[in-house]
Formats: C-alpha cells, structure tokens, sequence
C-alpha cells in the first residue's frame, strides 16, 4: 500500500442516493421562458413604441421588487435571480395595453406578485398564472382605461381604439375584412402583428417562433399549444366563425404557448395537460362568442387553473405493472 | 434495433476513466475486518473465536435463517477481534477481524473440480447456499433464495443482467471480456437449477465488445444476447423483464411472479466457481473511479478490505472528495467513512469531487413534470416529494404507490428544483413501515 489516503473526516456528505444530478435549474428554466419571448417584446416596442418600453419595465420592476420586498419581509432566501418574478412582470407587460399610465402597470405587477404569487406560499404553491390573475385585476379595477388600445403605425386606419376581435364582436366580420382589405392581407396582417391589441398580441409569428424554441429545449409540450388552438379553431368553425382569424387574434397565441404552458398552474402529466388546453380553448370560444367580452383567453386560462387539481388527480399516469 | 422501456434518463456515463482498464488483483490485505451480516435478511452468528487460526474460504460465521448467507474467511490468519465495525450499508455491524498470515492458504480441499452435470439440483442449490452468495449488483440478497422459486411461480427464463446502466461502473463490463466462458458456465448451472430453458444476457449497446464476445460464447447455446438501448435504469429488474420479455412484474410482485429470475454478471461467476471449484465467496470485482480518484480502476479486492485500502491502490485522491459513495451514483449509498470494509455487494467505491455531484440548495416544486416523464414506474414523484415533506406518509402510500417505487433516483437526477424527492420517498416509506409495526402492537 504505497499512496497515502488522507482525507478529513467529518467533510463527507452523507445524503440519500441519487449523487448526481442533471445541469438542469429553475433559473435556466425561466430565464429561457424570458429569452423565448424576447422578439414579441421587443417587436411590440418597434411597433407601440416607447411607452410600451417604459411599460415593460415598470412591470417588471415592480415584479421583482414586489418578490425582493416579501421575501425580506418574511426573512424567505431572496431568489429574484431566478427569473421567475422577471417573467411574470414581463408577462403582465405582453398582456396589457402599451400605453397605460405608470401605476397601473405598477398596480398590475404588484398585485401578481403579492397577491397571486406570495400570499400562496410564493413559486411553486401558487394556483394562477399571475401575470393573468394581474391582468384580471387590472380589468376590474380600469376596464376603459384597459380596453383603450394604443394607435399604431398599422394597417387598421381610423380603428385604432379597437382590437380584430373587438371590431368582429361590435361590427361584424365583414366589416373587419373590408378594414383589412381582403381575407389574405387579414391573415397576413394578423400573422406578421400589424394590429392593434395588447403589446403581446401583436406578432403571432415571433411568438410561435419563441415557443418552438422552448418545445425544443423541452420546456414545454407540443401538446398544450397545439391542442388549444386546435379546439379553438374547430369549435369557431363549427359555429360558422373564420377559424383562422380566430387562431391568430387576441391573446391565443401568446396565451397558448406562454401562460397555458405555465408549469405551476397545470397540470403535471402529458395527458392532464391535453385536457386543460383543450379545456381552455373550449371556455375561450365560448367567452368569445357567447360572453360578454370580445376575448376569452385570459379568464379561461384562468378558469382551467381551477381545475388543474382536479385533472391531476384523476388523470395519473399508467403505473408499470398495472397490467400484465 | 435496441428495446427500451417508458421513462428513465440519460445522465452522462463517466465510464471511459476504467472502462479499457483489465481487472487487477488487489494484494493481499494485511488484515480484513468482515462483516456478520453482508447480504438481505438476518445476521449471521460467528462460529470462531478470538485467537482461532482460520484458513481462506473456511466458514466464519452460519446462516441462521433461510433468507441469509453465510460468511467465509477470505484469507488465511488470526481472529484477532470480534466486534462492532462501521459497515457501508447499515451503520456498524458485528465483524471478524483477522489478520493474515501472509500465506493466504486455502482451507482443506479447496479448491476442488467437480463436475456440475453430474451434480442434481438439490446439490447445486446446497452448493449455491453454502458458497455464501449473494447478488453482486449490490442488493445483495441471497442467491440460493432467489434460485428457489415456490413451485407455483413456474420459472421460464433466466435473464443476466449485464446492463450495468450505473455510470463510472465498469466492473461487470470487465467481467463479461475477461471471464467470458465462466458467465456461460454460471448461466447454464442457474438454468438448471431452476429448470428453465431460455436464456437471457442483457447488455446496454455502449458495450459493443461486450455484446460482441458474448454473443460469440453463446453460440450453439439456447442463451440469447440482447443488446438495450443505454438508458437508465435499464439494469432494474422491472425494467430489464419488460425490455427483454416484454412482461410487467405486477405492482407489488417479484421477477418470479412472470416466470423470470435475474441475477448480475458478478453472481453467476461465484455460481460457477462454487460449483466448478468449490470455492465460496470471499472476493470481487469493483470498480474505484470517480473526480477525486488519482487513477481509477477495476479491481479484484477481498471482501474485508477497506475502502481506504481499495482507494489506496489507486494512487490516492487527486482531488478532496465531497461523497464517498458504495455502488454507483444513482443509487449507490453515501459514506461518512472510508473504514468501512468492501462487502459482497460493493460493485463499486466511488470518490465524487465538488464538481461531480451538483447538488444545489432545494427549491419548491415547479411541477415540471419532468420526474413524471422520467419515472419508470409510471409514479407522480413530484407529488411524493410534496406529500412526503409535509407528513402526509400515507397519503402517499394509499393514493400515490408509493411502495411502488424502486428508488432508481431518476427523477432527482431530472429535477430542476434540486429536490431531494428518493430522500422524501425514504423517510415516507419508513414512517409507513413504523405506522403499521405500531398498529400490531
């Protein structure tokens, strides 16, 4: 026995196996979550301008300083490095229109963090998505000022207060088209973003992009986005609706591929999370036809983090040796 | 093609530090500290005494129950000590220590040749029993036991698990180059005993030499090479029985329950050298690798050596290790010691440094549902984690199957939020284990 072993005992960790662990971490999560909705934000401050810039940060300032300040208050390990508090706010921002005044916003972000996030135990324990539950709070407490949209450089001339789905809900799809010229240079103006809309409703295009880019890195389900846009398609068809307008307006894409995906609010399995985007998409057609806004996508999001316990606990997965 | 099962993980291998390294013969101890207890089930009672002159292979300590395995002598010497010594598995444990003479000479007789055909099943099972073996992937749980299916439970094959889907493990790699033939000779004598006609060696496609060399000795033989995908925990039992039978071993049930037994590469070469030669287990192969290791290796050791000799012999530590770790890293068990002595089941002494082992401070569950996709027993590990931390032990256990699970670690190895969940699982089992032994009273 040649080499020496010398080793300070007492030095050794003694923890249950297993000993190794991916690279994976709740930060590279959420700030790929953040980097993936990056072109929408930036795009939509290229078309709104700089208040939806200054929205944006307010947002999210107010966000991770709203988390800094509880966590410190409640002497909670300060983890506003994780970029989760970032993407609510980011995510309120996308949600809302670009030119409210500053404490709105302010309000909004607070609210989704204090509220929706903390006083339910802070990530992780929360039911609601709460960028949306901020948005929600938000319509509540200043509809107009939350329905007046921003006027843009855009195709809608002389319609600038009012969104593809408000003008459908008021005057009619004809009246819509007839804004846009033709079907085509609807579908082209709706897909490439020149309309008027929340700051994340604008570019659907960039969004899909963002959001493939996270079912790649496997950070979220083909599934979820595809299933509720798919039901939403179907079911405006079936009503004698244009499908496609509908797919690409309002807040779908964002709301499908960013807030339908949000892991804390939905369902855990593969399957669960089917049932739940279908079930968004079902509640968004319905509050879009039938209710009495002009979009759904926010309150049935919303709607289905009600049921999200529920989905997992019927739906489990299939247990190896459950059969033979 | 490769078969595969749902779910597992694909952690880095680290196998290429020893996977080209043959097997050494580690020298001669100049003492070994062996373990009363070295398998599943009760302790064994020593049958010498201080002072008593014992040769290598000689009985130490006798089985005392059918689900145990007796121990032997794994060198020639002195009892110089029967006491409490650290054991890598439950703690400290009653040991025989002896201090070598230097001769290492075998007791009388040993070893022998004998001829396995001509010996019938209730002598290779006596055989079996009496070499002490045990499963050598680290479970340890005694072989003629397993080898002795109720007549029920009609056994039709016999799978050797050859997967070694552990990373940094190399030893049962080794084996199957090195000691190829013996594997083939273990294997026929297990089909034997349990009567059974098929054969089974399962090996992940990483070890195309293995495969290759395997396949060539079971040639004219009704054993069949079946290469799996390099996944983890393909060596599960479970598991392995799905990939290569396509059969599910029912929610609480054992291998034998569809007809299959398995046993790891390691033990069917102790079947053949207790039958062919007469020789009990008293050494084995195990790989020293990991960050922290000067030069890691495969090596032949004592059972009775210590990890701090085994560690030795590979130059040292390069590297101030975090985790000294018995087995491999996913569900190998921690040490807080290196004077624990190698037993029957070390597959492997693994050194981890900082950088190996990546744990990070645990955060809440995100419910990303990673550890659900990653689960090979199609379990919620997430809301184990969850239930476990806040007592809810048998909620676990009623809604959630939680004795289902076989600690194979691969949704912690996923977990982004650094959870702790097979640590939560543990302690849920336990409080479970404890809860019902408390309603018995």
């Amino acid at each position: 026995m040649s080499a020496e072993v010398k080793l300070d005992v007492g030095t050794l960790t003694v923890s249950a196996s297993p000993h190794i662990r991916c690279d994976e971490s709740i930060a590279k999560i959420m700030w790929s979550v953040n980097m993936a909705l990056a072109p929408a934000a930036i795009f939509s401050v290229y078309r709104f301008g700089l208040p939806a810039l200054s929205t944006m940060v307010i947002c999210i300032v107010a966000a991770v300083a709203t988390e800094y300040f509880i966590q410190k208050w409640q002497n909670k390990p300060i983890t506003v490095n994780d970029g989760s508090a970032f993407l609510t706010g980011l995510l309120l921002a996308m949600n809302i229109p670009a030119t409210l005044p500053w404490y709105m916003p302010t309000f909004g972000a607070v609210a989704a963090i204090a509220i929706a996030k903390h006083t339910m135990g802070g990530l992780g324990y929360n039911i609601f998505n709460p960028a949306l539950v901020g948005r929600a709070i938000l319509l509540a407490s200043w509809p107009v000022a939350m329905t007046t949209w921003p006027e843009m450089a855009s195709k809608i001339d002389g319609v600038t207060s009012a969104t593809p789905l408000g003008i459908l809900k008021l005057q009619g799809y004809e009246k819509l088209v007839a804004i846009f010229g033709d079907k085509v240079e609807m579908y082209k103006a709706l897909f490439i973003g020149s309309r008027s809309g929340s700051m994340g409703e604008t570019s659907a295009l960039l969004l899909i992009l963002g959001g493939i880019f996270l079912i790649y890195r496997g950070y979220i389900n083909w599934q979820i986005p595809v299933f509720m846009i798919g039901t939403v398609g179907v079911l405006t068809a079936a009503a004698g609706h244009d499908p496609i307008m509908h797919m690409m307006s309002g807040g779908l894409i964002l709301g499908a591929f960013y807030m339908a995906t949000d892991m804390v609010t939905i369902p855990i399995t593969v399957k669960g999370q089917i049932v739940f985007a279908v079930g968004a998409g079902a509640l968004t057609v319905l509050i879009r036809l039938l209710g009495g806004y002009p979009e759904g996508v926010c309150y049935a999001i919303l709607l289905m983090n009600c049921v999200t316990p529920l989905i997992d606990l019927w739906i489990k997965p299939a247990k190896f040796g459950a059969r033979r | 093609m490769a078969k595969s099962f749902r779910g597992g993980v694909h952690p880095d291998d680290r196998k290429r530090y020893t996977a080209a390294k043959p097997i050494e013969v580690a020298p001669l101890p100049q003492k070994v500290i062996i373990p009363t207890r070295q398998h599943l089930g009760a302790p064994c009672a020593p049958v010498v005494k201080v002072g008593d002159l014992v040769k290598k292979g000689q009985v130490i300590a006798e089985a005392q129950a059918f689900v145990a395995s007796p121990i032997h002598a794994s060198t020639s010497g002195k009892v110089v000590e029967i006491a409490e010594y650290p054991h890598p598995v439950f703690g400290s444990c009653q040991a025989v220590v002896i201090e070598s003479d230097g001769q290492d000479e075998w007791a009388p007789g040993l070893p022998l040749s004998r001829d396995w055909q001509s010996l019938d099943v209730k002598e290779l099972k006596e055989i079996i029993r009496q070499a002490g073996l045990v499963g050598m992937g680290g479970a340890t749980f005694p072989t003629h036991v397993k080898m002795s299916p109720p007549p029920e439970k009609p056994i039709d094959s016999f799978i050797l698990n050859g997967a070694e889907c552990e990373p940094y493990l190399t030893a049962d790699h080794r084996v199957m180059l090195e000691q190829t033939s013996r594997i083939v000779t273990g294997m026929k004598i297990a089909m034997k005993v349990l009567g059974v006609n098929k054969g089974y060696v399962g090996i992940e496609e990483n070890k195309p030499d293995a495969i290759e060399m395997m396949r060539k000795a079971c040639v004219g033989s009704n054993i069949e090479v079946v290469p799996l995908k390099t996944k983890y925990p393909q060596g599960a039992e479970k598991t392995l029985i799905k990939v290569i039978l396509d059969r599910e071993v029912p929610s609480g049930g054992l291998p034998m329950d569809v007809g299959a037994v398995v046993q790891n590469v390691g033990t069917v070469v102790a079947i053949a050298d207790a039958v062919e030669k007469g020789i009990p287990l008293i050494e084995r192969v195990a790989t020293v690798t990991g960050g922290a290791i000067a030069e890691p290796k495969n090596l032949l050791l004592r059972i009775g050596m210590t990890f701090a000799q085994a560690v030795a012999l590979c130059g040292g530590f390069k590297d101030q290790p975090v985790k000294v770790i018995m087995g491999g890293p996913m569900m190998g068990m921690a040490q807080r010691t290196l004077d624990v002595p190698v037993i029957k089941g070390t597959s492997g002494i693994l050194a981890l440094s900082a950088s190996d082992v990546n744990v990070g401070p645990e955060r809440p569950c995100i419910r990303c549902g990673r550890c659900v996709n990653a689960c090979p027993m199609g379990l919620v590990p997430s809301m184990l984690s969850v239930l476990g931390e806040r007592g809810a032990f048998a909620v676990a256990k009623e809604e959630y199957s939680l004795l289902d699970c076989v600690e194979c670690g691969s949704c912690v190895y996923v977990c982004p939020a650094k959870r702790n969940i097979v640590h939560y699982i543990k302690l849920s089992k336990a409080q479970n284990a404890a809860a019902a032994a408390a309603q018995k009273k």
